[in-house]
């Protein structure tokens, strides 16, 4: 599930929920409209309610990646726990849970 | 030392996506016994994870069939688990296990990950597999728990 919080040009999407190879399809189909539609600078992914992830949310994230690139923004993941930054570790993505640690946290909630 | 089998499991269910977290929580309450740490529990479960949307993914790509998941626990706190399905099978292991390397169609979203994050949170992962008959992925790992449990 995804609750969004939209700053304008910064969209966090807060995930809640596991992240396996099961639930990837419809976050990736959800994230993709975000990215095409709203078109943002930065695209933060908030993983403080995500469980569990697994290779499965690699493949989520570094595609996702590709796409904000490619319109020229950034993505970037936040507040994921321990076992998840060490997954991301592995693949190379380190860069961008560092990079999220300077973003602030939601309050307001302008879902939709 | 010998060690000696204290408990064991065995699953049998269909190659669909809902299984995957079915299986990593069913090998979650199965390894509880042992009083493992919160750490070891996800470690376990995102290796089961990889395996069984491994074996769904690629084992039974363009066909159905069953997923078995066998789990032996041993007195010297070792969890041992297998993953066996009859499906296509690998063709080239060494490759398949290098970070990066998919045959994934790109609307799997299967990163090339899996078997380096088993490798990762297990101690031993071995694949045996033959084209056309299955895979055959076991995962070992020793719970050294909250107790540091030498087994009784």
């Amino acid at each position: 599930m995804l609750k969004i919080y939209n700053d304008g040009g910064r969209i966090t999407a807060a995930v809640s929920g596991d992240i396996d190879h099961h639930a990837a399809r419809e976050l990736r189909e959800s994230l993709d409209m975000i990215i095409a539609y709203s078109r943002p600078e930065v695209l933060i992914l908030d993983l403080e309610n995500v469980g569990f992830m697994d290779s499965s949310g690699i493949g989520l994230i570094v595609g996702r990646q590709k796409r904000m690139r490619e319109q020229g923004g950034e993505l970037l993941v936040k507040n994921a726990r321990a076992e998840i930054n060490e997954i991301l570790k592995l693949s190379g993505l380190a860069a961008v849970v560092a990079d999220a640690r300077r973003e602030p946290n939601h309050t307001a909630k302008n879902t939709f | 030392m010998k060690r000696e089998l204290i408990n064991e499991c065995r699953l049998r269910f269909p190659a669909i996506s809902r299984n995957e977290a079915f299986s990593r929580s069913a090998v979650a309450a199965f390894a509880v016994q042992q009083d493992p740490t919160v750490e070891e529990v996800a470690a376990i479960k995102t290796a089961v994870s990889e395996a069984v949307t491994n074996a769904i993914v690629h084992g039974y790509r363009d066909s159905e069939g069953d997923v078995d998941l066998f789990m032996k626990l041993f007195s010297d706190g070792t969890i041992l688990i297998q993953v066996k399905d009859k499906g296509r099978g690998i063709p080239d292991i060494k490759a398949a296990m290098q970070p990066m390397f998919t045959t994934a169609p790109e609307d799997e979203e299967r990163s090339g990950y899996g078997f380096t994050v088993m490798e990762s949170f297990m101690d031993k992962v071995r694949v045996r597999s033959a084209v056309g008959r299955g895979t055959t992925v076991t995962l070992e790992k020793k719970l050294r728990g909250k107790a540091s449990p030498k087994g009784t």
